[in-house]
């Protein structure tokens, strides 16, 4: 008894699983930096939906006469750019504004992709076992062994860089820790006297895997999902650095510190700035992450 | 013991087969390697001839097969720029690259452990609250913006460390530090989170207890069990240490694999990509087993499960 009474059991009275989650909000808004990593995070994402008007200029027009401008330079007409300009005379505040966007529509949409399959794999393998594990585990394995940047950039180097590319790569190969996490969950849950009993009321294995495992997998997914979030991020402005990213002229963090290196000696501006904005991305995702897993599941290793 | 070692390394085995797969697998990507391999401009006549020549026409099994058999022996094919073996070119500069990783696991071994360390046994102390806010802003941190703002602050403003380039100990300072850097703040924060755990368990407020000191308890008793996960994720930051030098070698123009396999994909020299990639992964793969071996070797409940 002691030991299957430690996982909450999920009613399907849905009052009583929205009081569940409401008392682990109010646990979550007691931690501090999660707090403050979620207010980072609500920040990128506003700023990101308001770029056209957080800034009066247009993050792709050049004006060769303004380039390499330092940061709180006034123009002719009286205009002050406030990050400084590039060395195509773009404002770099509209375009750091501006980069939010692919950065976090990539991360968003690959999230997705890779947590949808890895949380299908994650059941498959936990509540089946047999063989269909150990292949699906050897997959992981497999994908497990590969220097990710350097499989991605080949991938991206046959297919050709573009949006699509970059959030299928990404959705595609970073499926296994969800896999993982949700395993190492429905391992627990399948001897759980809930599941048990749900099997000897004569349910079918899709209904006791579709209603009665998944939704308590749902909070180490999560987890994962947010964490991994920050990492895509990343990526993501890892390829644009490299020139395998969302292409110009639209704006990317990676692609305009690509610029920024090139003119280090000369422009600190242009390299620092958009660094910043992947930093304080990131490091909010990880503060609002970090929170939680502490708050909902702090034995999980991600 | 022998059981153990040999599942593990048949498990191997079946991951470097499937390796395999995925390298050969990235040529056929677009459906037709020849037009991957050829310059765009190439006519129909050349990509006939050119299909012909590779057995692009046979079925894709039998190409597999061939593939395999030439990456057993080292084959990987002529690079296309450089037109000398692939195999070559990669291991070549695997030193390079190796040099890099060490150093920088290195680093990040010889920070993190006492960082973690102390940061659990003086828990919310300044010490503490310093080592958890650098290595949280270390996880956050792109390599690449680390590494240029490393420049910028060493090379460019004082002038005391190279920028890029290879030979001397200074060469090795900025792009080791700039690799480290995220391995460091994952080792530090999984040592302090597993030593905390071990603290609060039994064996440890016996042996306090018995009247051990602080040193001994936290340096015999404590640490040995805090060890275990540490050294699984060292092997495992290992790939992401020969990942990463993808992007840190570009930097810094580090003779290594990375920056050679990112000017292959610039100038669509696969051959060269499939070898990188293939022995880069290979390698992961082998260290992860003489690690695993290593750690069955060190905990008995491992080899036993």
């Amino acid at each position: 008894m002691s030991a299957t009474t430690r996982v909450i059991p999920m009613s399907r009275d849905t009052a009583s699983s929205t009081r569940e989650w409401r008392v682990l909000a109010r646990r979550l808004a007691r931690r501090r930096t999660a707090i403050f990593g979620l207010a980072v995070v609500a920040l990128v994402v506003a700023t990101a939906l308001v770029a056209p008007w957080l800034s009066m200029f247009d993050p792709i027009e050049q004006s060769i006469g303004d380039r390499l401008k330092p940061p709180a330079w006034r123009d002719d007409a009286g205009r002050v750019h406030l990050l400084g300009t590039d060395h195509l005379g773009r404002d770099l505040f509209a375009r750091v504004v501006f980069g939010a966007r692919p950065a976090l529509l990539v991360g968003l949409a690959a999230v997705l992709i890779s947590g949808l399959l890895g949380m299908v794999a994650g059941l498959v393998s936990g509540y089946f076992g047999g063989w269909v594990d150990d292949v699906l585990m050897r997959l992981a394995d497999i994908q497990l062994a590969f220097p990710f940047i350097l499989l991605a950039i080949a991938v991206i180097g046959v297919l050709g860089p573009s949006l699509t590319t970059i959030i299928a790569v990404i959705g595609v190969s970073s499926w296994v820790v969800y896999a993982r996490v949700v395993r190492g969950a429905v391992l627990t849950l399948r001897e759980c006297e809930f599941v048990q009993a749900a099997l000897a009321l004569g349910s079918t294995d899709r209904r006791v895997v579709l209603r009665h495992i998944l939704p308590n997998t749902l909070t180490p997914w999560l987890v994962v999902a947010t964490l991994d979030m920050a990492r895509v991020i990343v990526i993501e402005s890892a390829l644009s650095f490299l020139g395998l990213g969302v292409q110009p002229p639209t704006p990317t963090w990676g692609g305009m510190l690509a610029d920024g290196r090139v003119y280090i000696s000369t422009a600190w501006w242009l390299a620092t700035f958009p660094g910043l904005a992947i930093l304080v991305t990131v490091l909010g995702i990880n503060l609002f992450g970090d929170g939680l897993r502490d708050t909902l599941d702090p034995r999980l290793k991600v | 013991m022998k059981g153990y070692l040999a599942r593990r390394a048949l498990q191997s085995v079946l991951v470097l087969l499937g390796i395999s797969f995925v390298v050969f697998f990235i040529l056929h990507l677009t459906g037709d390697p020849a037009l991957v391999l050829l310059p765009p401009d190439a006519s129909a006549e050349d990509v006939r001839k050119f299909r012909e020549a590779m057995g692009f026409n046979d079925p894709f099994l039998v190409q597999y097969g061939r593939f395999l058999k030439g990456a057993l022996h080292g084959d990987f094919g002529q690079s296309v720029r450089h037109g000398e073996p692939a195999f070559g070119l990669v291991m070549e500069r695997m030193p390079a690259t190796f040099e890099l990783s060490g150093a920088a696991l290195l680093i990040a071994v010889s920070l993190a452990i006492p960082a973690g360390i102390v940061s659990a046994v003086r828990r919310n102390s300044a010490l503490d609250y310093i080592s958890t806010v650098v290595a949280l802003l270390g996880q956050s941190m792109p390599t690449f913006w680390l590494g240029i703002m490393l420049i910028l602050l060493f090379s460019v403003q004082f002038h005391l460390l190279p920028s890029s380039g290879h030979g001397t100990f200074q060469h090795l300072i900025l792009p080791a530090i700039t690799l480290g850097l995220f391995t460091t703040a994952r080792i530090t924060r999984l040592t302090r989170s597993g030593m905390l755990e071990v603290l609060n368990q039994d064996y440890i407020r016996t042996a306090r207890a018995k009247g051990f000191g602080d040193r001994l308890v936290v340096w015999k008793h404590a640490l040995k069990n805090a060890a275990i996960p540490v050294v699984t994720i060292v092997g495992i930051e290992l790939g992401t240490l020969l990942g990463g030098s993808v992007i840190t070698e570009t930097i810094f123009a580090w003779p290594g694999v990375g920056r050679l396999s990112v000017q292959a994909i610039y100038n669509r020299d696969y051959p060269v990509v499939q070898a990188a990639v293939f022995l880069l992964a290979s390698t992961f793969v082998v260290v992860n087993l003489i690690v695993d071996l290593l750690y069955a070797y060190l905990d008995p409940r491992i080899r036993l499960q």
